[in-house]
């Protein structure tokens, strides 16, 4: 069976580690503090300026000064710090965040990633992802293998891209790929989702691949 | 004369004409000065070019700038949530101009800086960099992307003493310190207007150097765009 999103999700956590700083796009992203490791110390950023977000309020308690990103009531912790849009980006641009999880529409395999517009399409606007996706040292994408067009793992992106050689991993509903996007450029699967075949990858996958699964 | 007006459209009487460009403090509906963009939309000032991250949503926020279509020009990073907005871009109207939010955030810092221009790596090979200088730094290349100022800057504070030191509440921070420092004429709205001496120095977020006009606007509506909660457990 292909993982579900709580599943993608559950895999993407067990990427975090001890006292991280983490910036989570919306979708899935949103799904994978409910898998955080028990006692685990991870503070997650939001690019509107906060940092140290809690879950979301009690009913009642909203308060419209505190939201994260995808402007959701959310609340603060003991450890919770503001700051202005510029000292946000400033921590992401400097390489400060640790690891970024967002969604995407496309991803070449050189990690090349598009996520923010469609030709022919109403464009929203890139937001923060460009600069989370220039600034921040790790990038994880996490999203379905195909779309209702095709695969979305390309050899070369056809959507206007949000960066060049920007993703490290990434998650879909059938396995984890890596990439090494400094070095040789190539990408690697390296996990399968218990009961998927290798022939079906292959088959919802347009970007040539190595293959190092353990067991493989 | 003091900085402190009586009302929104005293505090903006004079600074908005028609192509008068204007910042806007706020994220979403967060922190975004909604009095003194109610005294824009007075003035009837057209052709009006706003800096502001998003464009409100439908008759809130700048939503009441499009609806009367006084907006000729939105430098905006994400204009998502606002039909009005969507229907004057595809009928040529509203000309719209995408900057990547950390982008938009040090230009407008960089414009009250004095700093005319900087280099990063956001949008490198994307149709951001379209038409951009690029330098490589390192090894590594980056765009340049020039310092952003406006004629008049709205903005949103918690509290302010009648000096114009301001204090901003929780997530409404965003853009308004630095748009702050990057108008021609900073006009602020406040929701606590106080005594000098009443706000602990050492804890000011915007020296009253930038701030040029306060209007004082108590039980401000504070808007939520996406309201989301948790059940409260059993007592």
């Amino acid at each position: 069976m292909p993982w579900t999103r709580d599943q993608i999700a559950a895999r993407a956590a067990k990427e975090l580690r001890e006292g991280l700083y983490v910036n989570l796009g919306i979708g899935i992203p949103t799904l994978v503090p409910n898998f955080i490791p028990a006692g685990m110390k991870v503070q997650l950023q939001s690019e509107n300026g906060m940092l140290g977000m809690g879950p979301f309020p009690y009913e009642g308690d909203e308060d419209a000064d505190v939201i994260n990103a995808g402007k959701q009531t959310i609340t603060e912790l003991p450890t919770t710090s503001y700051f202005s849009s510029a000292e946000s980006f400033a921590m992401i641009r400097g390489g400060h965040i640790d690891l970024s999880i967002l969604g995407a529409l496309q991803v070449a395999q050189n990690g090349d990633l598009a996520n923010w517009a469609i030709p022919g399409k109403i464009v929203k606007g890139m937001g923060g992802a460009m600069d989370l996706v220039a600034g921040v040292r790790k990038v994880i994408v996490v999203m379905e293998h195909v779309s209702k067009d095709g695969p979305k793992l390309l050899r070369d992106c056809g959507l206007p891209l949000t960066g060049s050689r920007v993703v490290d991993m990434v998650i879909t509903d059938l396995g984890v790929f890596q990439i090494d996007k400094i070095g040789s450029n190539v990408m690697r699967l390296v996990e399968i989702a218990d009961g998927v075949t290798l022939d079906e990858i292959k088959s919802k996958t347009e970007a040539t691949f190595d293959i190092r699964v353990a067991g493989n | 004369m003091g900085k402190v007006f009586e009302n929104a459209r005293d505090a903006i009487d004079g600074l908005v004409n028609d192509g008068t460009t204007l910042m806007a403090g706020g994220f979403g509906l967060c922190g975004v000065p909604g009095a003194l963009i109610e005294a824009v939309k007075e003035t009837g000032a057209r052709n009006l070019t706003v800096i502001s991250n998003n464009a409100g949503v439908d008759g809130v926020g700048l939503g009441i700038l499009l609806e009367t279509r006084q907006i000729r020009k939105m430098i905006s990073s994400y204009v998502g949530e606002n039909k009005r907005f969507a229907q004057q871009y595809l009928s040529g109207e509203l000309e719209l101009e995408f900057n990547p939010q950390g982008t938009l955030a040090e230009r407008i810092r960089a414009g009250g800086a004095g700093v005319p221009a900087f280099y990063t790596r956001t949008g490198v090979g994307t149709v951001i960099a379209e038409g951009k200088e690029v330098r490589e730094f390192g090894g590594e290349k980056y765009l340049m992307e020039l310092g952003l100022r406006a004629d008049v800057s709205l903005v949103h504070a918690w509290k302010a003493d009648t000096e114009g030191n301001l204090v901003f509440r929780k997530a409404a921070r965003n853009f308004n310190p630095i748009m702050a420092t990057a108008g021609g004429v900073t006009v602020v709205q406040v929701e606590h207007l106080l005594e000098p001496g009443a706000l602990d120095p050492d804890s000011i977020h915007t020296p009253g150097i930038y701030v040029d006009r306060i209007v004082h606007v108590p039980n401000v509506a504070k808007h939520i765009e996406q309201r989301t909660v948790r059940k409260r457990p059993n007592a």
